[in-house]
Parts: C-alpha cells; structure tokens; sequence
C-alpha cells in the first residue's frame, strides 16, 4: 500500500523547499526566539508560581517556546496543502499512481523533518541562553515528545486544508485555533494559575500534554507524570493522522 | 488493438445546482488527436478531470486505457499523461527534479529516468534550462516542461488542456508541432481542449462542438464546416444588381444567393475558382464589381451556428458578418477576426 519511493520523493521535495527558501526558516525561528530571549529575560528573576520553588523562568519556558514553534511549524505544514491547491502542484500529486496513504505518510515525513531541524536550533540557541538539559537519556524521550507534537499538529493541518476551500481561512485558522491552542497550552505559564473553566479547556488541549512532557523530559519539572503525556501524546498522534488521512482524502484536489 | 482509447457514456458532472457536464457520451479510438471545442466555462476541463481520476463524476461511466474511471483509478492513472490548463509545477524545484520527482511517483528507475529525461527534455529543448528553477522559467517555458513531464512515463493517453493558452504566437506554433509529432510518431492518443478554433482545426481529427455541459457536433473540422453549405462569396455592385440576382438563381453551383444594401452575398463550393466566371457574368451584363470578398467557413463559422444564440439571432452568421466586414472596409475576413 505505501510505496517508499513516493514517501521519498515528497519528502524530499519538502527539504529542498526548505533549504531554497531560507527567508522562511529565519522567519520561522523568528517569532520563537524573540520570546525566548524578551520574555526569558524579563521574567528571568521571577519564581515560577505553581511549579514549586527554585525553577527558573528559563528552564520553564523554554520547552514551552519549542512547543509553540513544533505547534506552529507542523499546522503550517499541514495546511500547505492549500499552497499547493492554489498553485496546481496538488493535482500533480494527485494524478500519479500512489496510494493516497504514500502521500499523506510523504506530507508528514517531510513536515515532521522540518519542524524538528527548527526545534533542535531554537534549543541549540536556548543553551546560549542559560538553559540546561537534565539528563541525556530523557533527551532522547524529549525528541520522541517533539515528534508526536508535529504529526499531531500536521494531522491538525491537514484536516482544515481539507474543509477550506480558499486561503483567507488561513487567517481564521492562525488566529482563532492556532493561538488559543498556544496560550492554552501552559507554554508560558502553569496551567494551574489560569481560573477553573479557562483550566479546563488547557486540559483539552494536545499540546498541554507535548509541552508538560517535553519540560518533564528536558527541564526535569512536570505537572503530570511523565507516562500520562507520553501515553495521551500517543493517542494524540494516532488519532489525528488517522483523521488528517481521512479527510485528505476525502477532499477533491481541484 | 482497434481497442477504444476512451468510452465515456452518459458521463454526467454537478457541482451544488450547476450541471457542468451533462450526459457526455463519446468514444475515442487508440491513436486519434481528439478535441473538446468550447467557450470557457463549457464543461471541458471538468470532463478532463473526471477522465483523470482528479474528480469523481456524479453519474455515467467512462473507461480510459481499458480501465474504469471509478474501479480502477490507479490504473488509469498509470496510462495516462496530462498537461494541466495552469502550470502544475513545484517552483522551488529545478525543471529537471520536476521531471525527476515526476518519474520517481510513476515509479520509474533510476537508469531509465535518466534516459527519458534526457530525451525528453531534448524535444522540448529545454535541455540547457534544465537545471534552472522552475520560478524562473517563462510561460512558454513552463508549458514545455509540462508537456515533457506529461510524456515521461509513455502514456497511452495524453490529455492537454488548452496547452496553448496565453501564449505568443511563435510558441504557440512550437507547441502544435510537437503535439502533431508526438501524435503521428509516437502513436499517442491525444485529448485536447481548447477554446481556439484555429488549434481544433489544424490539429484535430475529430473534434467536439461542447456548450453548457454537452456535445452539440462531433465530426472532423473539415465536414464540420460542410455543414455551413461552403465558401461565402460577397460581392458589392455598381449599379443595380438585380438582373445579376437573377441570373445567378439560375446558376446551378450557387447554392443560395442573397441582396442586402446593394451587397450579393452567395454560398458555394470552391469560391475562389468561381470569381472570374461570376465577374464575367457581372460585365456581361453591363455591371462593374467594386469589391469581392471570399470567406472560407471556419470553425468559428460552425461555433456560432451550433451554439452562437446572440450572434444567430441575426440572419445567418457567415453573410451578416461578411457584410459587416465589407460594409466596414476592413481586412479580409481571415484578418478580420476578432
């Protein structure tokens, strides 16, 4: 059912895109590192409340930062179907003899790749910045945690390329889903300072999960065991794939 | 192997309340250079889409290479090539890793890719540009490369849909000769769309006469425009032509003849062997001709006849618009066109 080749081939025309187009990548390492650096600095002498004493901010905000930069990469990722919709390159994909599966398995090789080369430069810069890894293990478990943050939020994308039809929902999309995702998600603050119904919503949220894990893994301070992230995170990953696939194939390519 | 390269029956396409194809039905044997004759917006491009797996039809069934549309998609999708109406290409890739991202979903190996994309890029000649990102190409450029692509893996059928739109003339003439070649050397079963008549005429076969979702003529260009009753020979008179009139309702080989302000507008086969004899008839009759105008029906002719509900409204498309033109003291009617 899934051809190598095919995956192959779309991935790798997800890398050439990303290395051709470094105006992109500096744009997208932008945004995270601009938080990193002001709010890394201007909370730098705070106490995190809720997460106990003697964590600083930086060792709290950092896995938050590469939660909201694999959040923000894969969605995009996702939605570049509607790129490639708009410039006939879809219909390219489409026609060839693969199974659909190839090519959704090939969107997401090769969103996950990029998401992640962004994400290990955002932390090689955040060492700059003071912080520091635990434990060189639980990395390994961090990485594993980066990963299924991308296919769930690919997936995610995936699934609103199919339902739109034109690019201004993409504007809807970034500011009404992507957005409260963030902020939701605990990336800059615990989760447990918010009020009761906002909490509620957070907990809702995948990339509560994928960040909790990524700062148990990495900064070695959770709010939920370790085994419950990486299990929902699972769960997360599967199910949205499942229904990003669906959907995409669904959707008719012209 | 007189097997039909397309059967399409009934092939029927509705988008909400609009019905873009309706009830299609042709077939298309191994070989032909076959053309979909219509104005934009007549169901042509959703007919392609459809025959290419790209757009599921509402009802009817068609077979392409031998395959059903709908059972057996993957198949279809091998037999066939398709230019797309707009360029399809990834323009952050070079042409040649167009081609080669092309070969490697079709699956084909390294050694042969090599060799096709050579080759094929040598009769777009675009070999030199090969390495050269696809953002950077021309129009022109990039309808080539297209075409390239669409012939990498040897389809059966290749679908080109309006492969010459927006392009300048010399291109354009570029095009239909490799698309002529491809057709006569490489025994590829062509499916054209176009809204230029003069494309359908030099290059098909067999075209069809689309408007609104369905097929209103289907024959070659040629007894397409038989259709039409022959030439139109318009002749402007000094003098009162009436006696001419009359003795040319007696001329067997005038098939109709018509007077309107002062202009004789006759249907007839050959035109332009007939003029001297109608001259002399004129003078014989003491009367000088001050203009003649032969216009050979084209396509264009056939198109308006068929669907042309605005401009048939007028009496007989060909003579209203030859007098128009003469009337005008414009260019011949060839030139003429708008």
């Amino acid at each position: 059912m899934i051809s190598g080749t095919a995956v192959y081939v779309l991935w790798l025309r997800e890398m050439k895109r990303f290395l051709r187009a470094k105006s992109r990548v500096v744009g997208a390492l932008a945004m995270p590192l601009f938080f990193l650096a002001f709010l890394g600095m201007g909370f730098n002498r705070m106490a995190v409340p809720g997460m106990g004493g003697g964590v600083r901010y930086i060792q709290f905000l950092v896995p938050g930062i590469l939660g909201m930069s694999l959040l923000f990469s894969s969605t995009m990722a996702g939605l570049s179907v509607l790129w490639d919709r708009e410039f006939g390159f879809l219909k390219e994909i489409m026609v060839a003899p693969v199974s659909r599966v190839s090519i959704v398995v090939g969107r997401i090789a090769g969103g996950t790749t990029t998401a992640l080369i962004q994400s290990v430069l955002i932390l090689g810069i955040s060492f700059g910045l003071g912080f520091k890894i635990i434990n060189p293990i639980k990395f390994l478990l961090g990485l594993l945690f980066m990963f299924m943050i991308a296919v769930t939020f690919i997936g995610f994308g995936l699934i609103f390329a199919s339902k739109m039809r034109v690019m201004q929902g993409f504007a809807i999309v970034m500011n009404f889903v992507i957005f409260p995702l963030f902020f939701l998600s605990g990336a800059l603050y615990p989760l447990e300072n918010l009020p009761r119904a906002v909490r509620i919503l957070g907990y809702a949220d995948p990339l509560t999960y994928g960040i909790d894990g990524l700062r148990g893994t990495l900064a070695g301070v959770s709010s939920f065991p370790i085994a419950l992230d990486l299990g929902l995170m699972a769960g997360f990953s599967i199910v949205m794939i499942v229904l990003g696939a669906y959907f995409f194939e669904k959707s008719e390519s012209v | 192997m007189t097997q039909d390269a397309i059967r399409v029956e009934n092939l029927t396409k509705k988008f909400e309340d609009v019905t873009a194809v309706d009830g299609v039905s042709f077939g298309v044997p191994s070989g032909e250079l076959f053309g979909l004759l219509g104005p934009n917006g007549a169901g042509k491009t959703t007919i392609i889409n459809m025959l290419s797996t790209l757009l599921a039809p509402t009802s009817g069934r068609a077979e392409v290479a031998g395959f059903d549309i709908a059972a057996s998609k993957d198949d279809v999708r091998r037999s066939i090539g398709i230019v797309f109406q707009e360029p399809a290409l990834e323009s952050k890739l070079t042409g040649r890793e167009n081609l080669e991202f092309h070969a490697m979903m079709y699956g084909i190996g390294k050694a042969e890719r090599r060799a096709r994309m050579a080759e094929v890029l040598d009769l777009v000649e675009l070999s030199d540009k090969a390495g050269t990102l696809v953002e950077k190409y021309s129009g022109g450029m990039k309808r080539r490369l297209e075409i390239a692509r669409g012939l990498m893996h040897r389809p059966q059928v290749l679908f080109l849909d309006e492969p010459t739109l927006g392009l300048d003339a010399q291109t354009r003439r570029h095009i239909w000769d490799y698309i002529r070649k491809l057709n006569k050397e490489g025994g590829v079963t062509i499916i054209l769309t176009t809204h230029y008549m003069e494309e359908a005429d030099y290059l098909c076969g067999r075209t069809a006469i689309i408007d609104h979702g369905k097929f209103v003529a289907l024959d070659t260009p040629d007894k397409l425009k038989d259709i039409l009753g022959g030439d139109v020979v318009s002749l402007e008179i000094e003098g009162d032509p009436s006696r001419l009139l009359e003795a040319l309702e007696r001329t067997a080989w005038v098939k109709t003849s018509k007077l309107h302000d002062g202009v004789l507008s006759l249907t007839m086969e050959k035109g332009e062997r007939r003029i001297p004899e109608l001259i002399n008839k004129a003078q014989a009759l003491g009367l000088t001709v001050a203009c003649v105008n032969l216009h050979k029906p084209s396509l264009e002719d056939v198109f308006i006849h068929f669907t042309g509900r605005t401009i048939r409204d007028k009496e007989g498309g060909v003579e209203e618009r030859n007098r128009m033109i003469m009337r005008s003291h414009g260019r011949g009617p060839r030139g003429g066109r708008s």
